[in-house]
């Protein structure tokens, strides 16, 4: 029993030891800083109690000056854990997944304490999580839903401006598809999980992720962030207004609109789709696979008459700035100077895009008052790019005439020279 | 009637005694005579730089704000304005082009030895000045290659040691290219530059005239030797009648690439805006352009473009002195200065080549 005891002793002699030693390390590494217990320790630890000093160094909280304790609480002074980590130092440790939301929005619902680092920084986090999907169900218990750290990160947060942010635009959906496109996390809640796989093919991506143009469409962009909420049926097309405004005033006033609704269809999703929204094209006005207006409408239908007026109209548009542009560039190619005409098929371009835009009336008489309007300009365009060519042929005819000339007055020269030198 | 004009002209004015040196000026006539053409060519095409810039006056507006529309409204809306401005672009190309085969055929048939050495200074201060013309009247249409161009130009100048700075801010008008370098630039072109070049061209000639046609040194040897091939053309009016079919060739090659090749006006300079990929200086500043770039950016301890812009800088003082050191007609001509011309010509090809084709 004795020599049991003694194994004891020397067992918690050498644990005392051992946690010395990482002590004195510690703070050997730490002199001349700060001292901060918690780090010392817990960055020699490994996953999931392992944090760096590296690591905590990125998070902005650690770059305004707060520590661990400002959330674990605890006595980051003291290198004796039965201090540090006391209850009477108010050492919380692990913070409950369900209580997270609570404790960031210790401060950052706080207005006066939060505009001491940022005045314009929002306060309303935790009241718009309240009203999301992830804050009611984790209301209701469930706890796999995602609270601030899932999207935020732990212990390296980076404000939403850092492109190494989870949720700098550019890695939001990244950050979203962790969870929702992960099928047997997201199997007990029946929801597709093939939003991020469809979104990477959309336009919304390629404005985002190719042409770098951070104010594109990603998930919060539609969802909202922190009241995240899947768009109800009646709200989609207010959802895409905030961006695509004249289009949805139009279908409002319009037609469909009315229709739509009466069948319980979603707006603009019911030819656009949601997440997988791809490049519009005229095609879409068509009978082809592209084709949307035939999978309600019945072929020569009133609807359908409308249907082949309008797209016959942008196509002869789109031809005629085709066909202008070529005659222009054949111009240029030749040395002629055509920049006013360049400069006005900006203008057919932008009369295209108003018809396709004007689409979203459902009327073709409107449609085509912005076609009539494009083939003006594209027809004055492409008879400047003719004329250019006219002169062109004019100037080669001129410096042919010329060019006889000079050889007729090189000969009477010569020979005048051959006479007087006889 | 021209003829009683003339006679009336010359009753009161003594014309026959002006024109006699010219009537009495004679061209040596030798299998190397063509290259006589050229100084006259070079001097054809100032006078139709002349011509076509004062016709240009008459719609150009110099200023950030309107130069670039106004040489769009010479182009598109003035009659005949394309041809104009096509031809003083086109002709100033041909005048710098003409201007250095006439250099290097002085410096081959060794026509700047004593007693003309002050010919080849006055031609040399001239071909300097010409490409001075070629700089500040690429800037003037404001377009993004040249206000580039000038900003790269102009901050080489910035590098040359003590006076660089001073210079380039004289040359700016301001520490940036802006548009007080344009009317600066301007300036330049119109007033400065051609009032030197009228004074120098008429140096030029009038040692041209003072001292007659120089003949090779191997031809003259041929000639001391067999008296009998010497021949000789009257400059009036045999040489100048050959002159003027090589003018009317110049006036139809510069209307053809009028005509073929417009001189292409791009886009409006933005000050803002980022230099364009690739950017290059015009083709005459192109071996001096390769030079810097190929330089390493230290030397030692001295810095690259510095030793470069130095380096440029006294090899045209040195090319200005050449004669100075071969000024022996009756010795044998030194042939290090043929090796020299030959070395000079094939490393202004072989870089502008290189400038061109580089990346």
């Amino acid at each position: 029993m004795a020599s049991l005891r003694n194994k004891f002793r020397l067992l918690r002699a050498a644990r005392t030891a051992g946690l010395a030693g990482v002590i004195v390390l510690g703070a050997c590494l730490g002199y001349g800083q700060t001292t901060n217990s918690c780090l010392d320790c817990h960055s020699a630890m490994p996953d999931p109690l392992g944090v760096t000093q590296e690591k905590f160094s990125q998070d902005i909280h650690a770059q305004k000056g707060l520590t661990c304790t400002s959330c674990h609480g605890g006595d980051a002074s003291s290198y004796d854990p039965t201090v540090s980590m006391g209850a009477k130092a108010g050492f919380k440790g692990k913070i409950d997944r369900k209580q997270v939301p609570q404790l960031c929005a210790g401060c950052h619902s706080n207005p006066t304490y939060m505009k001491q680092y940022d005045p314009g920084l929002r306060t309303d986090q935790l009241d718009q999580y309240h009203t999301s999907v992830h804050g009611k169900r984790l209301a209701a218990g469930d706890s796999k839903v995602a609270v601030c750290v899932d999207c935020h990160s732990v212990h390296d947060i980076r404000p939403p401006s850092d492109p190494r942010s989870t949720v700098n635009p550019v890695n939001i959906a990244t950050t979203c598809s962790r969870c929702h496109s992960d099928a047997a996390y997201m199997k007990p809640y029946g929801i597709p999980t093939d939003q991020f796989a469809k979104y990477n093919t959309s336009v919304h991506y390629q404005a985002m992720m190719v042409s770098g143009d951070l104010s594109a469409p990603t998930c919060t962009t539609c969802h909202g962030n922190h009241g995240a909420v899947p768009p109800g049926v009646d709200k989609v097309q207010n959802v895409c207004a905030n961006c695509h405004v004249f289009q949805a005033q139009m279908y409002e006033k319009s037609s469909h609109k009315a229709a739509f609704d009466a069948l319980g269809l979603p707006g603009c999703v019911v030819c656009h789709s949601n997440h997988g929204i791809h490049m519009p094209s005229d095609a879409m006005l068509g009978t082809g696979p592209q084709g949307v207006c035939m999978r309600c409408h019945q072929p020569g239908d009133r609807c359908d008459q409308a249907r082949v007026k309008i797209q016959s109209g942008l196509m002869q548009l789109d031809g005629a700035i085709t066909q202008a542009d070529q005659t222009l560039s054949v111009a240029e190619a030749s040395g002629m100077d055509v920049s006013e005409a360049r400069l006005a098929q900006s203008q057919a371009r932008d009369q295209l895009i108003k018809a396709r835009v004007t689409i979203h009336t459902y009327q073709a008489s409107l449609v085509d008052q912005d076609v009539q309007a494009g083939l003006k300009i594209a027809a004055k365009d492409e008879q400047a790019g003719k004329d250019a060519m006219v002169e062109r042929n004019q100037r080669r005819i001129g410096l042919g005439i010329c060019l006889i000339a000079i050889a007729i007055m090189l000969a009477g020269l010569w020979l005048f020279i051959r006479k007087i030198e006889r | 009637m021209i003829a009683a004009i003339l006679r009336w002209l010359d009753e009161r004015l003594h014309l026959d005694d002006l024109i006699a040196p010219f009537r009495h000026k004679t061209v040596p006539v030798h299998r190397l005579t063509y290259w006589y053409f050229f100084g006259g060519i070079t001097l054809f095409l100032f006078g139709v730089q002349v011509i076509t810039g004062i016709l240009l006056l008459l719609y150009y507006n110099a200023g950030a704000n309107e130069a670039f529309e106004s040489v769009q409204y010479i182009m598109t809306k003035v009659r005949y304005g394309w041809l104009i401005r096509s031809i003083h672009s086109w002709s100033a190309n041909l005048m710098i082009l003409t201007a250095f085969a006439h250099m290097f055929s002085v410096l081959f048939l060794k026509a700047y030895r004593k007693p003309r050495e002050l010919t080849w200074v006055s031609g040399m201060l001239l071909l300097f000045l010409v490409m001075g013309f070629g700089f500040s009247g690429y800037l003037l249409p404001w377009n993004t290659l040249a206000f580039f161009a000038t900003k790269v130009g102009t901050a080489m100048v910035g590098q040359v040691p003590i006076v660089g700075q001073p210079m380039m801010i004289f040359l700016r008008g301001g520490p940036q290219v802006t548009g007080a370098t344009l009317i600066r630039f301007f300036g330049f072109h119109v007033a400065v530059l051609p009032g030197l070049v009228v004074v120098l061209i008429s140096i030029h000639l009038f040692l041209v005239q003072r001292l007659g046609m120089s003949v090779p040194p191997k031809i003259e040897a041929e000639w001391v030797e067999n008296p009998s091939a010497r021949r000789e053309m009257k400059f009036f009016p045999n040489f100048l009648l050959r002159e003027m079919m090589a003018w009317y060739v110049a006036i139809g090659v510069l209307g053809a690439l009028a005509a073929i090749f417009p001189w292409n006006l791009g886009v409006k300079a933005d000050p803002f805006g980022s230099a364009p990929a690739g950017i290059k200086p015009e083709w005459y500043f192109l071996f001096m352009y390769q030079t810097l770039k190929v330089i390493p950016s230290k030397v030692w301890f001295v810095d690259g473009e510095v030793l470069g812009i130095v380096g440029c800088g006294l090899a045209g003082l040195l090319w200005l002195l050449l004669p100075f050191f071969d000024s022996e007609p009756p010795s044998r001509p030194k042939r290090w200065i043929t090796g020299l011309a030959i070395f000079a010509l094939m490393y202004v090809a072989g870089m502008s080549a290189y400038g061109f084709l580089a990346k």
